[in-house]
């Protein structure tokens, strides 16, 4: 495949109050044209900074990110981004969202009407083209999440890259966007880079998984293909044996090795494995409860000792 | 207790107390307030003595009322009969000379108080407008700009407490030193809206850089992803952005604005509601208490209504309809 995005020597210190603090080193990782790449890891470990950095909206402060052969130094469309909190103009219906975005990237290229026809085309696309003329503030949370990928979608992107995108939603929300999102690439073929907090996300829509360990000073820790044949369905991948071996190393990676401890009582020792690893509470990791999951799984010994 | 056999009653009986104490919280309590406040009026007017007489009742007042209105009607009476007269006079010159140039004067009679009320809305306008013509770009320009807002905030938190009786003796000499063309908008016009405007400024200048400044962040990246220019990222992001926060700040001006004016207009002359009040200090008549009260009703009248516009216009330019506007 060919390589469409690398990420070489990626490093980034943000100055604080209290001193530099290093976020990021040596982030290395090729993505090829076409590729859907999740990037999973426990909140805070710097996700959203190497998305940032892909998107040029930060700057690295050591290595760099090349697209198609030329380095990213600032934020552009080819690289659009959805973000976890729809970052929608909620002054804007849903047509006028995605007409702001078409409008600056196809000026001179599209006529007014080949523009109306490419801002619906994209709002069906996301199944948004009932509640077209509606704003923000009239929709719901999922519903605004489908804007902002038409919006990003309708930008024609090299990258498309999420943040989170499904973080804030109710799981069964959740489930109808990945399969929304499954079938849009299908047809699009699009580059993708998601982060998110769930395991079953991760393994469902990806075609590679970059495990990021935990900061400060956060880098790759692992690489996961998943090599799942698609177009891929929920239902018949939950008794699938290679699904579940590859959630099962995803949970491995974030609940064993790179276990979150920093965040609890010292008396807990990071040194022991917990009892049960595998949780049925801590399967998938939702945006705001990364943090409370593992905790559950390391408090249940201080339990018994107490 | 007895709840059990009322249990199908119970939602109907509910929304009938619910509503009950809608109407009594709508109109029952105001009604007593404002009974109240009558009675402690009367019976407190009734007992001050002044070199005016007795201080004015509300019977008083309301009599004063009628009085002004009267004026008011007489003089309406008046104009239409110096039209008619004019109409006349004109008409019969043409007759005998058809070449003759009319001269159209209009009717110039003793201000009353409806006048007065028109003219001080005309002047609080004004210097409300100037006020935001200057704090709304001003305004954006130091939120955009750290460093602009860094030079220049300190000078609003100077300028921002200074009451308007201590700028109207400057903005008077001013004005008379830079206006001299006498004859047109009067002076005292002038003087007024410029107090009112130098008074009425900082809420709106103030309101609209917080608003500026606290643009979304995610909306900041959307617009550098989109790769807006500097004048699309300001009429599209931050201006609309911010438009809540700028009606607030006007709605706040305006009524200072308002405060400022009635001030402003008893020293510089201007011939609205302040001047009437003044006038009538000077007058000392035995309706001068009275009529002081009704222009101070008339102020708050006016005050609320000015507030109300403003509330109205800052609820139909606001995207978020959750905010509580109030
Ligand atoms: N602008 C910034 N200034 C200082 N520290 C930051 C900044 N942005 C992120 N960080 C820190 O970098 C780390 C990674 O943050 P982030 O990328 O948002 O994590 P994630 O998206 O994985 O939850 C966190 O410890 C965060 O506090
Ligand atoms: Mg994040």
């Amino acid at each position: 495949m060919k390589t469409l995005l690398e990420l070489t020597q990626v490093g980034i210190e943000f100055k604080t109050p209290k001193g530099s603090f290093k976020a990021l080193e040596n982030v290395n990782l090729k993505i090829g044209t076409g590729e859907f790449v999740s990037l999973i890891g426990h909140s805070g470990c710097g996700k959203s900074t190497v998305l940032n950095i892909v998107a040029g909206l930060l700057k690295a402060t050591t290595g760099g990110v090349v697209l198609e052969g030329r380095e990213v130094n600032e934020p552009g469309p080819e690289r659009a981004v959805v973000f976890q909190n729809h970052s929608l103009l909620p002054w804007l219906t849903a047509y006028e969202n995605v007409e702001l975005a078409v409008r600056q990237i196809f000026r001179g290229k599209k006529t007014r009407a080949e523009m109306k026809d490419w801002i619906e085309h994209n709002l069906t696309l996301v199944h948004m083209d009932h509640a077209m003329h509606k704003r923000p503030g009239e929709i719901s949370g999922g519903m605004k999440q489908r804007v902002g990928i038409a919006r990003a979608l309708a930008m024609e992107p090299k990258v498309l890259l999420l943040d989170e995108p499904f973080g804030a939603l109710d799981a069964l929300t959740r489930a109808h966007m990945q399969d929304s999102l499954m079938e849009i690439q299908s047809d699009l073929k699009n580059t993708v880079i998601m982060i998110t907090h769930d395991v079953d996300e991760a393994v469902l829509l990806s075609d590679r998984i970059v495990m990021m360990t935990n900061g400060p000073a956060a880098t790759i820790g692992e690489i996961l293909t998943v090599d799942l044949p698609r177009p891929r369905d929920r239902l018949a991948l939950a008794d699938d044996s290679a699904y579940n071996h590859l959630r099962h190393e995803v949970l491995r990676f974030l609940y064993e090795k790179q276990r979150k401890v920093d965040d609890f009582t010292p008396r807990s020792s990071a040194a022991k494995p917990p009892a049960q690893i595998v949780e049925p509470k801590a399967e998938s990791v939702h945006a705001g409860e990364a943090d409370a999951a593992p905790q559950s799984v390391v408090e249940q010994p201080q339990e018994k000792v107490a | 207790m007895s709840a059990s056999p009322t249990v199908p009653h119970k939602m109907p009986r509910l929304e009938l107390s619910t509503l009950l104490t809608k109407t009594l919280r709508a109109i029952v309590l105001p009604f007593f307030g404002a009974a109240i406040f009558l009675l402690l009026w009367e019976v407190t007017s009734s007992k001050i003595q002044t070199s005016l007489g007795q201080f004015p009742g509300p019977g008083q007042v309301v009599k004063q009322v009628h009085g002004l209105y009267l004026e008011f009607r007489d003089d309406q009476e008046r104009a239409a009969a110096f039209y008619v007269r004019q109409d006349q006079r004109i008409a019969d010159a043409r007759a005998a000379d058809p070449n003759y140039a009319p001269e159209y004067r209009t009717y110039a009679g003793k201000p009353t108080f409806v006048k007065q009320i028109f003219t001080s809305l005309k002047t609080v306008f004004t210097g409300f407008i100037l006020a935001s013509l200057i704090a709304i770009p001003l305004g954006i320009a130091i939120g955009l700009s750290a460093n602009l807002y860094a030079a220049i905030n300190p000078l609003i938190q100077l300028f921002k407490p200074i009451s308007p009786l201590a700028w109207l003796p400057l903005v008077t000499i001013v004005v008379s030193a830079v206006y001299t063309n006498s004859d047109g908008i009067p002076k005292s016009y002038i003087t007024s809206a410029i107090t009112v405007m130098l008074c009425c400024l900082w809420p709106t200048l103030l309101n609209t850089a917080v608003g500026v400044t606290s643009v979304s962040t995610d909306l900041i990246n959307v617009s550098r992803v989109l790769c807006l220019n500097w004048t699309q990222h300001v009429r599209s992001i931050v201006l609309p952005s911010s438009v809540p926060m700028i009606f607030a700040g006007l709605r706040l001006s305006l009524g200072i604005a308002w405060m400022v004016l009635i001030a402003a207009e008893m020293l510089a002359q201007n011939p609205g509601l302040g001047k009437f009040v003044w006038d009538e200090f000077q007058n000392g008549s035995s309706e001068s208490l009275g009529r002081i009260m009704v222009a101070i009703f008339t102020i708050g009248v006016i005050g609320y209504l000015l507030d109300l516009l403003m509330l109205t216009l800052q609820r139909s330019v606001a995207w978020d309809k959750q905010a509580i506007v109030r």
